[in-house]
């Protein structure tokens, strides 16, 4: 994370702001043990970088970067982050907030809950009227494919 | 859970009245074999051909994965029941071998119908109100009542399955179980083809939309473990998105309607209605959940 937050850093800029999800132990009345994330690895990378590119235009950041993992997590882990700099506090948190909620609308990743007793279930496919979920977590830039990896950044940085 | 479907062409009948083999007769310059099979094969998880033990070495024939006839010189019910003990473990959607106008509309109609806790899923023949035996998927528990029917002295696998449980259906596209048994058929419905040019000719019946295309399928998420796999290549006459997925959500069984997905073709996000092209890669989106 320090890496992907001096990627950003810019003696022209005032503001950083970073936003992290977690993986959160209870999900709709549920005790939730651990989550499995998959994506569609060129399509959420192509999509991603469009979040990012929108963000920087929309707000005049200076940069914005995100990550999202893949594979199995368990509780307490970050499964998305979101970085964003720019040279008013306003712009940075506005675009964090920008990119985490198009990209968990937007970008083809999918969320596994495994539930304590055994079940589990594809978030928003098996309860398909279920609302958006206020998970702490958000969705940003792909990761590699690999399981248990670490995602890449993705964003145009100027 | 029901058993996995496989595909029967039967190859193995002496086209007595047409002098000629019938699965070598050509529609729109390809030949009855070919056609069938890449009719066939998207649709079902392996596919065969049904030859008597004289036919084995027929170069067209050896092209394709062969089930050789147990009890020879019983006619199509031989075939049937060879494959039901080649492999036990699967359903068969068994095809006539001289079913030129069959489309794949038709064995999707068949598919979706498919009642795995009943013998068979037959089409009510159009001309006598029976099942219609040789465009019909066979249960792995029809095996052992076909083969007391053999034992019995029975060869029709009309009246076989006119005694079963079978699940009927009605034939929405009403020529596509024509048959063609004679020379002067055959001269008519190529005619049909060459009509309508090459372009209608590539493996599927005279109403269908066009060629034959290879695509590339990944799954993910639902959709993946719905169907039993992370990729597969389908070849398939569909013209677009939403015909792709009617025909793959019948054969691999996903449950999610069209409604629920979004598509995407070769990595970037696409209209359902977006034509298809010869190796496009298409994907179905499950709904999202990022974060």
């Amino acid at each position: 994370m320090a890496a992907l937050r001096a990627e950003l850093t810019d003696p022209g800029c005032g503001a950083y702001a970073a936003f992290e999800g977690w993986v959160r132990n209870h999900n709709e009345g549920q005790r939730v043990t651990r989550l499995e994330y998959e994506a569609y690895a060129p399509l959420a990378a192509r999509e991603g970088e469009q979040v990012i590119a929108e963000a920087i235009s929309r707000y005049g950041l200076h940069g914005a970067l995100c990550v999202h993992r893949i594979g199995a997590l368990p509780l307490g882990e970050i499964a998305v982050w979101v970085g964003a700099s720019a040279p008013h506090r306003d712009e940075a948190f506005r675009a964090c907030r920008y990119v985490i909620d198009e990209v968990k609308h937007r970008l083809p990743i999918w969320k596994k809950e495994y539930y304590e007793g055994g079940d589990s279930g594809w978030v928003n496919c098996e309860r398909c009227a279920a609302p958006v979920d206020h998970a702490g977590a958000g969705a940003a830039a792909p990761a590699t494919p690999e399981p248990h990896g670490h995602g890449h950044a993705h964003g145009p940085r100027r | 859970m029901s058993a996995p479907l496989y595909g029967l062409l039967l190859t193995g009948g002496r086209s007595r009245r047409m002098q000629r083999d019938k699965l070598a007769l050509e529609y729109g310059g390809q030949p009855q074999l070919a056609r069938a099979m890449a009719l066939l094969e998207p649709l079902v998880e392996r596919s065969f051909i049904s030859v008597r033990a004289d036919q084995r070495d027929d170069p067209q024939r050896a092209a394709f994965p062969c089930i050789t006839d147990v009890l020879p010189e019983i006619g199509p019910i031989g075939g049937i029941h060879a494959a039901l003990c080649a492999h036990a473990e699967a359903a068969w959607l068994v095809l006539a071998g001289d079913l030129p106008f069959l489309n794949a509309a038709t064995l999707q109609q068949l598919i979706a119908a498919r009642a795995p806790q009943r013998l068979a899923t037959a089409f009510r023949s159009s001309h006598d109100g029976k099942p219609e035996p040789l465009c019909a998927i066979f249960e792995p528990t029809s095996r052992d009542l076909i083969e007391a029917w053999i034992a019995a002295g029975q060869r029709c696998p009309r009246d076989f399955l006119a005694h079963s449980d079978v699940e009927l259906l009605e034939l929405r596209d009403a020529r596509a179980l024509d048959n063609v048994n004679t020379a002067a058929e055959y001269l008519q419905a190529r005619g049909e083809f060459t009509e309508r040019g090459a372009g209608a000719g590539n493996g599927a019946g005279p109403t269908s939309p066009g060629a034959r295309r290879r695509l590339n399928i990944q799954y993910f998420a639902l959709l993946r473990e719905q169907a039993g796999r992370r990729e597969e290549t389908v070849t398939s006459a569909a013209v677009d998105a939403r015909a792709l997925y009617a025909e793959l959500s019948a054969v691999r069984g996903l449950k999610l309607r069209p409604e629920q997905l979004r598509v995407a073709i070769n990595e970037s996000f696409a209209d359902w209605s977006q034509p298809l092209s010869e190796g496009d890669t298409v994907v179905f989106l499950p709904p999202v959940a990022g974060g």
